[in-house]
């Protein structure tokens, strides 16, 4: 039905996506299955129109097509279900149902038509919804659902889901699956892109695994396991090699017990998280995004309140203080996304280089910035961090994502921080940048601090960690040493298997 | 949630060639100053060109009519009196809107806390016995400064505690004030010994008012008071910690969360400025202008210092070029009328014609960056 046959694209020089042959049959489900980053939601993107490959041809129903928006794609039936809908909130459930569609009565809607279908559809599906509700009081899952037949009555014959579970509950990814099943009854195809692999295991016909921008195998589901799933999805080379001394860990710098967080919507989002971290020692949390990181470091830094629990850093109590004053206490926060979470863009760089420290001396003494003292500090830190710009009045948003990021990390260690908390530190950055952040973590912890790393890169957690943490749905698995580390065992756990007994 | 290579991510390998610190900070004080001049400049040549060809359709020659606009506000020494005199209020509101916009908060309530500045003047102006002009004048300053900032305190205590829109309560405040206003005047605070008593509240003692500065002419010293705050405003946005923590605050809120500010409390007090200097405005107005508080003592400045602040970048100091402009406009636009006949409306048209040219040109070198 569909075929891929040697896509590639380039993003300045990454490789997202190299040489990748996919395929997809009538009437199956096919599970599209990778890391963060692998590449899939690229190759998907390609399908749907929103980018152009730089090689590559795509076949679909026989003849050879070229997709350049999604229009043409929906055109031709192929439609997306993104991750975050595209249905309008205030609009009732009909309204969004005919949306993009040419109504029978023009000038006027057919509402009562619409509503009509809508019924016969959600007999058929066994799904409960009332036409005239608005579709900001619908769960998640029946928001989905709308949204699929909307793609359906759009006569899709194709339906890719990018990550559609990621938002839903267990009940509702039960009531997908039964949609995705009755679809493929109808013969129509589901191109299902996830990281989960009990998912794969349980909805899919066959599965494609993506690494690194590359198809490591196209495999019929009855044939493999999760196990053998997951060592396809995180197998791999060693990218850098750091000459590491083994830890010497000393006293005990934060301790976390049983934090809990909750969502606006009660939704806990930290289930009872408890850990340690000793100075000159890196604890690794992997973990694909999305299943409590953010949330973690923000509690630790004093950004996201916490509903129970309790945070020490240095035996002091820290879990009721302001962000102001947990970096007080020798905090240093690394986010991810620094140009949204860490720097100011219009802001030079020399302001930039004392946020978080902008009301102590020698900044500011009454409240009054010294602007000598400021530069000084900044030149310190350009030169000591070889952050290439042409000098320290130039503004931040003019920095490149690997400079922005020597800043930010420069900025932080700077003020001597007793724990250093990092959140996919190298994200986006090129090699050498990369290099540069690993390298200084490692003196960092030589020197004595503690390190937290949170990231979704697998090997970066591998690379520099003393020990190791999985992060799933909100909870943290058993902490493993590093050199113990079974990278299937991770892999399993990441994608949500259950940690072997041992 | 996947993460995607996008664009964004992508790191530029080239950089520029290290030059001389100080070759660097002249080119980027200068150059960006002269260019972001420029844009505004251009912004107002289109405003007047559309202008001239709504003028032309109704008969009249723009030329004539733009020559007259001139005479009127800068040919005499009475219309360039006129235009410092009109300026000074737009300059305070100007540069409370400036603080307020840069730290995120919308203060559309100018007017409002322009009545109440009035209302805080005149009641230290009137009912304070005599005293030394030195020490009348600065209470009542300070009276101005803190009835305005009061006024400007209830939307700001509203958004920080309850998320309220300040847009909307600051534009219904300005109702509130204004009939307030309406209220004393003709009641509480009337003038009664009067031989034919009207809505207007008694004279302020002569220890109370702004002296005339420049003889055979109307500038007051608030004239000069307006420049020292914008200088006092730059140095805050500019020098201090507090201004840069509105300014994070107001560029993004999530970073400067990150750097330890209190972002809610940074709105608050931004607004709270923004409304004791729009508050100072009011008491310029009595104190140096009026000498009574009265019905409609603002003809729309607190919409009108909106356009001052964005046609000056938000930059306090441009603020004072940018109020002595459109002080200009509204002196010459009365001489225009009597001159050549165009309405003095037109003036609006022009000055939302300059708003709109210096938004787009905004809103497109944004899209431009991200795109």
């Amino acid at each position: 039905m569909l075929r891929m046959s040697g896509i590639s694209k380039k993003f300045a020089g990454v490789v997202a996506n190299d040489h990748i042959d996919f395929e997809i049959k009538e009437g199956e489900v096919h599970s599209l299955l990778g890391e963060n980053g692998s590449g899939k939601s690229t190759l998907m993107k390609i399908l749907y129109g929103i980018y152009r490959a730089d090689e590559g041809r795509l076949f679909w129903k026989g003849e050879e097509i070229r997709i350049q928006s999604p229009n043409d794609a929906i055109a031709r039936g192929i439609a997306m279900v993104h991750q975050h809908l595209t249905l309008i909130p205030i609009f009732s459930v009909a309204e969004n149902f005919i949306l993009g569609r040419r109504s029978p009565r023009e000038p006027f809607l057919d509402m009562q038509a619409a509503a009509a279908v809508m019924e016969k559809l959600s007999q058929e599906f066994d799904i409960s919804i009332d036409p005239w509700a608005r579709v900001s009081q619908l769960d998640a899952g029946t928001q989905q659902w709308l949204e699929i037949i909307r793609a359906l009555s759009w006569g899709a014959d194709l339906l890719i889901l990018d990550e559609p579970t990621s938002l839903l509950t267990p009940q509702e990814t039960e009531r997908l699956f039964h949609t995705i099943d009755l679809l493929a009854k109808r013969g129509k195809s589901v191109c299902f892109v996830t990281h989960k692999l009990n998912e794969t295991m349980r909805i899919c016909n066959r599965v494609t695994v993506l690494r690194r921008g590359k198809v490591v195998g196209t495999v019929d589901v009855c044939d493999t396991g999760e196990r053998e799933l997951a060592r396809m999805m995180v197998g791999r080379d060693i990218q850098f090699h750091i000459d590491r001394p083994p830890a010497k860990p000393k006293n005990v710098v934060l301790k976390v017990d049983r934090v809990q967080v909750n969502a606006k919507d009660k939704r806990p989002v930290l289930k009872g998280v408890s850990l340690e971290i000793r100075e000159g020692e890196i604890l690794g949390i992997a973990g694909v995004t999305g299943n409590g990181q953010t949330e973690l470091a923000r509690a630790l830094t004093g950004l996201q309140p916490i509903d129970s629990g309790n945070i020490w850093i240095s035996d002091e109590k820290t879990s009721r203080l302001l962000p102001k004053q947990v970096a007080q206490k020798g905090v240093a926060y690394i986010p991810d996304q620094p140009w949204q979470k860490a720097a100011l863009a219009n802001f030079s760089l020399e302001q930039n280089s004392i946020l978080r420290v902008h009301w102590q001396e020698p900044f500011a003494k009454w409240g009054v910035f010294r602007p000598s003292e400021i530069s000084r500090h900044a030149r310190s830190l350009i030169e000591n961090y070889d952050i290439r710009t042409p000098h320290g009045q130039m503004l931040a948003k003019n920095l490149s994502g690997g400079n922005l990021q020597k800043l930010v990390l420069a900025r932080e260690l700077s003020r001597n921080p007793k724990l250093i908390i990092a959140v996919n530190p190298t994200a986006g950055l090129d090699v050498g940048a990369k290099e540069f952040v690993y390298k200084t973590l490692l003196e960092e912890r030589n020197k004595g601090r503690a390190i937290l790393l949170i990231s979704a890169d697998l090997d970066e957690v591998i690379e520099l960690s003393d020990r190791i943490a999985v992060i799933y749905a909100g909870g943290i698995s058993r902490i493993i040493s590093a050199d113990k580390v079974d990278l299937e065992e991770l892999g399993f756990m990441m994608a949500g298997g259950k940690q072997k007994k041992s | 949630m996947s993460k995607e290579i996008g664009d964004d991510d992508i790191v530029e390998a080239s950089n520029p060639p290290l030059k001389k610190w100080t070759s660097y900070i002249v080119d980027s004080l200068v150059v960006r100053d002269i260019k972001e001049l420029g844009s505004g400049l251009l912004a107002l040549i289109v405003a007047l060109l559309v202008m001239a060809v709504m003028i032309s359709a109704a008969k009249i020659n723009p030329l004539e009519a733009y020559l007259a606009l001139v005479k009127g506000s800068l040919g005499s020494l009475n219309g360039i009196s006129e235009t410092l005199v009109r300026a000074t209020p737009l300059i305070f509101i100007g540069l409370g809107i400036a603080i307020a916009f840069r730290g995120g908060m919308w203060n559309i309530g100018g007017d409002g806390q322009l009545y109440l500045g009035a209302l805080g003047a005149t009641i230290v102006g009137v009912y304070l016995p005599p005293m030394p002009p030195v020490i009348h004048i600065t209470i009542e300053l300070l009276s101005g400064f803190i009835f305005g900032a009061l006024w400007a305190a209830i939307p700001a205590y509203l958004k920080m505690r309850r998320g309220t829109n300040e847009i909307v309560v600051t534009i219904m405040l300005n109702y509130i004030a204004e009939f307030l206003i309406s209220y004393l005047v003709a009641g509480p605070m009337k003038d009664n010994t009067r031989l034919i008593p009207v809505p207007e509240s008694r004279q302020i003692a002569a220890s109370a008012v702004l002296p005339i500065f420049i003889p055979h002419t109307q500038i007051h010293a608030g004239f000069l008071i307006a420049i020292a705050a914008a200088f006092v405003v730059w140095l805050i946005i500019e020098r201090t910690v507090l201004g840069y923590e509105i300014k994070a605050g107001g560029e993004n809120a999530e970073a400067a969360r990150y750097g330890g500010i209190n972002v809610l409390r940074m709105g608050f007090v931004a607004m709270v400025i923004s409304g004791g200097l729009a508050g100072i405005a009011g008491m310029s107005e009595v104190a140096g202008v009026h000498y009574y508080l009265m019905d409609g003592i603002t003809p729309g400045y607190g919409f009108l210092a909106i356009a001052v602040a964005l046609f000056a970048g938000l930059n306090p100091l441009g603020v004072v070029l940018s109020a002595l402009f459109f002080g200009a406009l509204m002196v010459g636009a009365e001489s225009m009328q009597s001159a050549v006949g165009v309405p003095v409306a037109t003036i609006y048209l022009l000055e939302g014609l300059v708003i709109i040219f210096v938004l787009a040109r905004r809103v497109l070198s944004r899209h431009r960056r991200s795109g």
